[in-house]
Parts: structure tokens; sequence; C-alpha cells
């Protein structure tokens, strides 16, 4: 085994166990807070008897919301989620009403005596009964249940259809998807004497936590403040739920005027926390006989759940990407996201991709089989190359269009034409059934025409030469931190050690948007490039003289700030000796805005994205015949994601996001019964385990990206996009059995 | 006298206390907190400790099964010199943390893993090690780190407990 040594500058606090996550903070006088929720999946008229829970040993006080200062809902689009439910239960997850007492255990006695009387509504449970006109009607706002709608017109599909070869038509459906990060929620509020309440919290955005809890206590922003700390795993998920956790603590902590900790099992985790939307997904595909795609009608449907969230953004990704990597003329797409009474969908890795490339990607290879066309042909036929034109009008011209390269790179890693020819096809001696399946994408890059998209850094020279940096991007495990680090000691020329990652709060950094979109590295690390700049300019200025030359001349390298041709230089000890007896303050703060994107909501038009990241993933596997089992051989993953930063962190985001995309494809399934959810812990749902994720050879493919300053853009997300989809091609191949929805299960008496 | 050691040092458990679980002691009562609670049902892995030498789930173990034990966790896995023990050197080298929530189990379960067996190849650290999940890594970095240390201990002739806080196990 050859490997690099990796590095990460939380690591070693994390091999020992050092690492503190919320729940392992205590301070003194700390009281505990538990969520109580009601037993209704939708209902009206609710009535919250707190007296028996109060009275109860070590109770201190229970809360509703009759005991909120602020808004009682709250979100990121539209304020509709309950921080604590008024009147009217929505889902199964609703808190309403909030326990705080001496001990957690006493808190957890008195929330069973709460009791709760609402009445019962006939609740929606599928987007199919959202979507009858006499369905109840979900959500508060708004005329009907359909909560958004996105529409892509180009060109004319129907004219297209009629002068194509095939036309063909498919429905694919994909499921809910539990986050499962392996921390629970959990916050610590405490109050200061100045008035403030500090809050540490496993949540994934700092800024986000912080108007969810201002709002809720009607209090300034300043009045908040958010610290980052160690948090187990986010992938988007721990945002809206989790910035409610940290403001009922808050709130709690306000009130009694003690530290309050609010800390969740995995039972309230699944209950309450929003998964990934699942989708039904209608398209018609017109090809030509030479396997060029000439038309597309998609109809998209996602359940929202009860509350809006992020829904907006997710399904106007799934829009602006709902073909995949190809560049076609014709297409009309409809995305719809639908209010049901099931507990709320939301950001999760992907964001709306992993479902339309499941659609498209699966799509791809069944019209490549049915014109008898190699699906490497079908795919390099209609993929997008440089100067293409997207679906969305968007021309590619600002950065390297690799999307052939990286397929080219995968297929030839894998072996992929050599192994197709043996795929089984429903046909083999034995019991075992061989296939090998692919699947491409590109991923806009960033938030793109979903929102506002800055960031900012600031690097603190200290007078011994040791460096500060923070940055407005949020550590959740990813490695963001040091990937900050590595990209400002190799701009600095410095060496590592020199820098320190300080961890901000709100109060300390400027908000800088939240840590999602794979935008961490390319905002974070260019916002760190633009202080860099200015750090580099005002160093030069005023150590020029020392070093005899002229302040261009200064340059930085080796651990050292050199003059002319490298022939004076001073140490970093030598060189901040020197500001300070100027009276300079070594300090820059650098921010970066992302390139203009454009978007017209009548016809889904527009440069959505201003970069993308070309994706591939091939995998082989086996099918047992007799029992249906699908087992993993090998996985190949090719991304071209402008310039590692940390080979290590980048291959260890593939290897994690293709197990959630195995776990998207094969195992996991968040369903509910009545609205109530089958499985309330891992007993119930299954995410992948070791013996699940086959060996994964992951290709680093490096174009750098003009549109970061470090060349750099990310793998957070495309890692997991489209996993799924190649390991449907590859059972397709095995079994000559078609999958339209996940998970795949296979029953025997398919393959026989 | 509920005689119970923990990385090297012995307590004496109270009768309140022979009822919590050994998640529950080691944290709130002894403040170890590097063993986490992930489901607290024992499906999750991530409150893994070695007692007597057996990677357990101490979130479903009560107090009073372990009295007379010695239980080794994370805390007690480094070298009292603050030097790392080869399985946390591989875990940072091999980059097999992210968020790092599960790593600490992992690292028991590694170690009860290595106690048995010091070669294992790939496939039998993925078998012995199932039971714990991790969202974050995809696992092969995990499986990578575990190779490592079983090759560093070989290498270096040194078994999992030696200079650690586990007391020597009694052999029979």
């Amino acid at each position: 085994m050859t490997m690099e040594k990796a590095f990460r500058n939380d690591g070693y606090a994390k091999v020992t166990g050092r690492a503190a996550y919320a729940d392992d903070y205590a301070v003194a006088g700390m009281l505990h807070m538990v969520p109580v929720y009601a037993d209704y999946v939708s209902a009206k008229n609710l009535t919250i008897h707190c007296e028996e829970a109060s009275a109860s040993a070590g109770c201190v006080r229970v809360l509703t919301a009759a005991d909120v200062p602020g808004q009682t809902h709250f979100g990121q689009i539209e304020k509709d989620y309950p921080i604590l439910a008024t009147d009217r239960i929505r889902s199964w997850g609703d808190v309403c009403a909030l326990v705080i007492a001496e001990s957690r255990e006493a808190a957890i006695a008195a929330a069973a005596l709460v009791r709760i009387e609402a009445e019962p509504l006939k609740p929606v449970l599928s987007v199919q009964e959202a979507l009858d006109p006499y369905a109840p009607r979900v959500p508060g706002y708004g005329k009907s249940n359909v909560v958004v709608e996105h529409h892509l017109r180009k060109g004319d599909p129907d004219a297209a259809f009629a002068s194509c070869e095939l036309v063909i038509e498919e429905e694919f459906n994909t499921q809910t998807i539990e986050q499962a990060y392996m921390e629970p929620e959990s916050a610590l509020c405490v109050p200061r004497s100045d008035g403030v309440i500090e809050v540490y919290g496993s949540m994934q955005h700092p800024f986000s936590t912080r108007r969810f809890t201002a709002a809720f206590l009607a209090e300034p922003l300043s009045n908040i403040e958010v610290y980052t700390i160690v948090v187990g795993g986010g992938f988007g998920g721990k945002d809206d739920t989790a910035a409610c956790v940290c403001a009922r603590a808050a709130l709690g902590a306000r009130l009694t005027g003690r530290p309050v900790k609010m800390t969740y099992d995995r039972e309230w985790s699944f209950r309450e926390s929003y998964k990934r939307h699942p989708y039904t997904m209608r398209y018609k595909v017109g090809v030509t006989s030479e396997g060029r795609i000439m038309a597309v009608k998609a109809t998209i449907y996602a359940n929202s759940g009860a509350y809006l969230s992020v829904s907006p953004w997710v399904t106007w990704r799934s829009t602006a990407q709902c073909c995949g990597p190809y560049s076609i003329d014709n297409v009309h797409a409809d995305v719809y996201a639908l209010a049901t009474n099931t507990v709320f969908n939301g950001a999760m890795r992907g964001f709306g991709a992993p479902q339309v490339n499941f659609a498209i990607e699966e799509l791809i290879d069944i019209v490549a089989h049915e014109l008898k066309i190699h699906p490497l042909g079908m795919r390099r036929i209609n993929m997008v190359k440089q100067d293409s034109v997207t679906i969305t009008g968007q021309k590619l011209d600002g950065h390297t269009v690799s999307m052939e390269d990286v397929m080219n790179r995968v297929v030839h890693e894998i072996g992929y034409r050599k192994k197709y020819e043996h795929c089984s096809f429903g046909k083999s001696e034995g019991d075992e059934l061989y296939g090998i399946g692919l699947a491409i994408s590109y991923r806009g890059s960033s938030l793109g025409a979903e929102g506002m998209d800055f960031c900012s850094a600031v690097i603190n020279g200290q007078f011994d030469g040791s460096l500060l940096l923070e940055t407005g991007i949020h550590e959740n495990g990813q490695g963001s931190e040091t990937a900050m680090m590595l990209i400002l000691a190799e701009a600095l020329g410095c060496d590592l050690k020199r820098v320190r990652y300080r961890r901000s709060s709100t109060s300390s950094i400027p908000d800088s948007g939240t840590t999602v979109a794979t935008r961490g590295t390319l905002m974070g690390g260019s916002a760190v490039m633009a202080a860099v700049s200015d750090f580099k300019r005002l160093l030069s200025e005023h150590l020029a003289e020392r070093l005899r030359c002229e302040p261009t001349d200064v340059n930085f390298h080796g651990d050292k700030i050199w003059g002319l041709n490298y022939e004076y230089n001073l140490t970093w000890e030598e060189a901040m000796r020197e500001l300070y007896l100027q009276r300079v303050t070594p300090y820059a703060f650098g921010t970066f805005k992302a390139p203009d994107v454009s978007w017209d909501d009548t016809n889904g038009q527009g440069d959505a994205y201003f970069t993308y990241v070309y994706s591939c993933q091939a995998v082989e596997l086996t099918v047992d015949r007799k029992t249906g089992a699908i087992k993993l051989l090998n996985i190949v993953a090719g991304h071209d994601i402008g310039k590692a930063i940390n080979k290590a962190m980048v291959l260890g985001q593939m290897h994690g996001g293709i197990a959630q995309g195995i776990g998207m494809a094969l195992m996991e399934d968040f369903r509910f019964e009545e609205g109530r959810p089958l499985a309330l812990n891992f007993d119930g749902y299954a995410i992948p385990r070791m013996t699940d994720v086959p060996p994964i050879t992951g290709i680093i493919i490096e174009n750098h990206d003009p549109n970061s300053l470090t060349g750099a853009k990310g793998i957070g997300e495309p890692a997991t996009e489209l996993i799924a989809p190649a390991i449907a091609n590859a059972v397709f191949n095995a079994t000559g059995v078609r999958v339209r929805n996940l998970p795949i299960k296979l029953k025997p008496e398919d393959l026989a | 006298m509920n005689a119970i050691t923990i990385n090297g040092a012995a307590y004496e458990v109270a009768d309140a206390e022979l009822e919590l679980s050994l998640m529950r002691y080691l944290r709130e009562r002894r403040f170890l907190r590097g063993t986490k609670n992930g489901c607290e049902k024992g499906l999750c892995g991530s409150c893994t400790v070695v007692v007597d030498g057996k990677a357990i789930r101490s979130c479903r173990t009560a107090m009073k099964k372990v009295i007379g034990s010695t239980v080794l966790t994370i805390e007690g896995m480094e070298y009292p010199d603050g030097s790392l023990h080869p399985i946390q050197r591989a875990f940072l080298d091999a980059g097999a943390v992210q968020c790092g929530f599960c790593t600490p189990g992992m690292e028991m379960s590694a170690y009860a893993l290595l106690l048995k067996d010091q070669s294992p190849d790939r496939e039998s650290i993925r078998k012995a090690m199932k039971g714990n999940l991790c969202r974050c890594t995809g696992y092969q970095h995990i499986v990578d780190a575990v190779e490592l240390a079983g090759k560093i201990m070989r290498e270096q002739g040194i078994s999992p407990e030696a200079g650690c806080l586990a007391a020597p196990r009694k052999t029979s």
C-alpha cells in the first residue's frame, strides 16, 4: 500500500477522542430541554395541557408557542416551518412543546406528562393525493398544494418528435432518503452577561442558525453568536431542523437565564429532520436513428412534505439539469413540488440532481439499447462539448468542458468496452449474472441562479510570524478548514505550521452564506485568495525597503519573503517584527463574489451556473439469479474538479459520496404508513455498511477553472449524484431487467 | 465492591450507577466523552469500547454486567506520553477521518480486531467492522487505515495493547 500521508487540522483531535461535539459540552448550571410531539399527522385546534408536566419533579418550565416572543414559524424561503407549533399540525414531526428540567431524565419524564389534544384532519400522504383538486390543502399559504413550479421552454419538442426514428415514454420514481449523519442534532445555548446568547450547535450553517434563532427570539442578529464547533456530518441536512434545535435551546436559555442543552436522540432526529425529496419523473424522448436526441418533454413531481424549506431551489436545480450533460435543442420541462403531510424534505447532498440523473442516465441506456447503439456512443453523440449550448441556452465557453475526456478516463480505467461485451443480459451458464454500467453528469457549481453568492476570508498576521485564518465557510467534517489552510500556505509560500484556522463565529466574520452546493472550496478558497492578494500587497509595500527592491519585486517562497532575484530575504518572524515597528497591522479581509449568472423564470433559460463539474462513474456487479441479490464488485469514479487542494480528502469525498449513492440505489427507503415513519432508528433503516461498499478507484481530473481564484471547483455533491443510474444500467446489462424505481429490488421471478 | 478498571485506573461504581449503561457512565460520570452516542440502540457502533479485549456496544451494556472488567476507551488508546497509538496514526495518515463522530468507535473495533488477528486482509476487516456505521468516508480509507496499522505493528513487533492504557490481558 502506498499513500501520501493525509493532513487535517482537526485530525489529531478526532483520532484521540478529544474533538468536542455539541453534546460533549457541559457548563455549570446547565438545564436540559426535550421536545414534545403529538401523535397527529394533520390536525387543527391544538390544545396543550402542561400543568402536570410543569409540576413534576425536576421540571423547570414547559414552553409552548405562547411563550415565543418572536416568530413561531420560520424558513429559508417561506416562513412556514413551526419552530413550535401553534394551532395547526402538518406532520408527525411537528414539535408542540418544549420541556426544560434539571436533568435530561427529568425532562423526558415530564414530557410524557404533557397532554395534547387536537382535531385530526384528513392528511394528504402522497404527491398523487396532493394533485387531486379536491384534496385537503396542506400549506398555510398560497392557493393549492402545488407549492413550486418551474418551466423550461426551448425549441418545439412536439414538432421534433414527428421527425424522430424512436419516441419513448418512461416513468421513474425515487424514494425518500434519511440523511443519517452519525451525530444527531444537539445544541447548547448559554446566556452571556452582556445580553448575547452563545450558541454551540450541531448545525451546518451558523448564519442560517442565527437567522432562525433571532427570528424566534425577536432579537437582532447581533444578539445571537453562533460558534463553530465540531459537527458530526451534515450532507445538507443540518440546516432547518438543526437550526430549530438551536433556536429552541436559545429560547430556553433566554427565558430561564440559565444555559440550556437540547440533544436529540436518533428517534427524534429521524422523526423530525428533513429528508431527500422523492421524485416521480415522466420523460418523453425523441431520437434519430443515429442516436441524436432531438427532443425531450419532462414532467417532474417532487414531494416537498409538510413544509417548503428549500424545495424551490432543489427543484430549480432539477429543472436546469433535467436532461443531464446533453445538448438538446427542443426541451419542455415542467417541474413541480407538492405539499403533503409527510415529514418535510429539504437539502440533501446532490440537491435535486441524483433524482433527475437517475432518470436521464437510464433513458440514455434504454434508447441506446432500442436503437442498438453502444451506450458510450450514444453519450458521445449527445454530450456537451466545448462551446456547446445547454438546455437552458447557456454557452459553455468560460471553462474547460471535459465531459468526453472524463468519460474516456473512466472507461479506460475500468475496461468498460471489453467488459461490456461480457455482460450477461439475463443469460448465463450458472446462477451468476454479470453486468457493467456507467453514468455521466455535469453539475453546476455553487448556488447558481438560486441565490446570493459571495464569501469572505480574514488573514490576521501575528507579530511573531504566525498566521490566523478564518473564512465564512463551515467545517462539517468535509475538511474545509484544512483546504483553506492549504490554499493560504501555498499562496504565501509559507510553512503550513504557521497557519492556524480560527474557528469563526457569526459575530467574527460577515455572513458568507451557507456551506452548501459544493461551494465551500470554490467560494471560500477564492475569498482566501482575494485576502492573500491584499495581504501580499500590504507586506510588499512595507518590506520592499528592507529587501532593497521595489514592492512589485517582492515574492513569497520557501517560508521566507524575498527581494529581487532572491538576493535578500526576511523570515516571517523578521517580516512581522518589521511591520510592528512600522506600526502596520498585518491584516487582510478578502471577499469573493461569484461570477454573474442569469435566469428567466418564464422560460427557464439563462446562464444557470458560472461553471460545471464533469463526472463519470462506472460499476461492475453480479446478480444472483436465484435470490435477486446484487453484489457490487468494483467502482471507478472520475471527476473534473478543477484542482485538488487536498488529494486524500478529495478521494474521501468521492468514496463517501458513492457510498451514499449506493444506499440510494440499493437499500435506503424512508417509508411512511399513514404519515408516520416506519423506522426511527438504524434497525429499520439500513445505510451502507463496510461490506456493502466495493473497492473504489477515484480519478481526479484537473482542468484549472478560470472562474475560481484557486482553479478548484468542488467534489461533495458530484460524487453522490450518479452511481445509482450506473448501478441500474449495470443491473440491466446483467439481467435484461430494466428497473425504474429506487431502491432497486430484484425478485427471483423477474430473473427466471 | 463494584470495581471497574477504565484506561488503567481503578474506580468504584456506586450502587445507583449500576443501572446506567456503560456509555452513559463513561460520558456522564467519568467525563470520557470520546465515546459517542449515535443511536443508543446498539445499531451504529459509535459507542464501541473494548471490554476485556472485546469490542462491545457500550450503549447497550449495563454497568452491572461489566463490574470487575477492564475497559479501554479512546482516551486510553494514545500513549501516556501523548504520542499516538499506531491505529490512531494510521487513521490520520490514511485519511480515514472526516466528521470524526464514528472514528473513536471505529478505532476501538479496529483495536479488538488487531488483538485477535494482526494481519487481517481487507475482506476480513470489512466483515469484522461492519457493525460500525460511517456516513462520510465510504469506508475505504478506514479499511486502508486498519490494514496500515496492522502492517506497522507487525513490522515493529508490537501488540495493540503495548504502551496504551489497556491493562495487559491475562493469558489463560
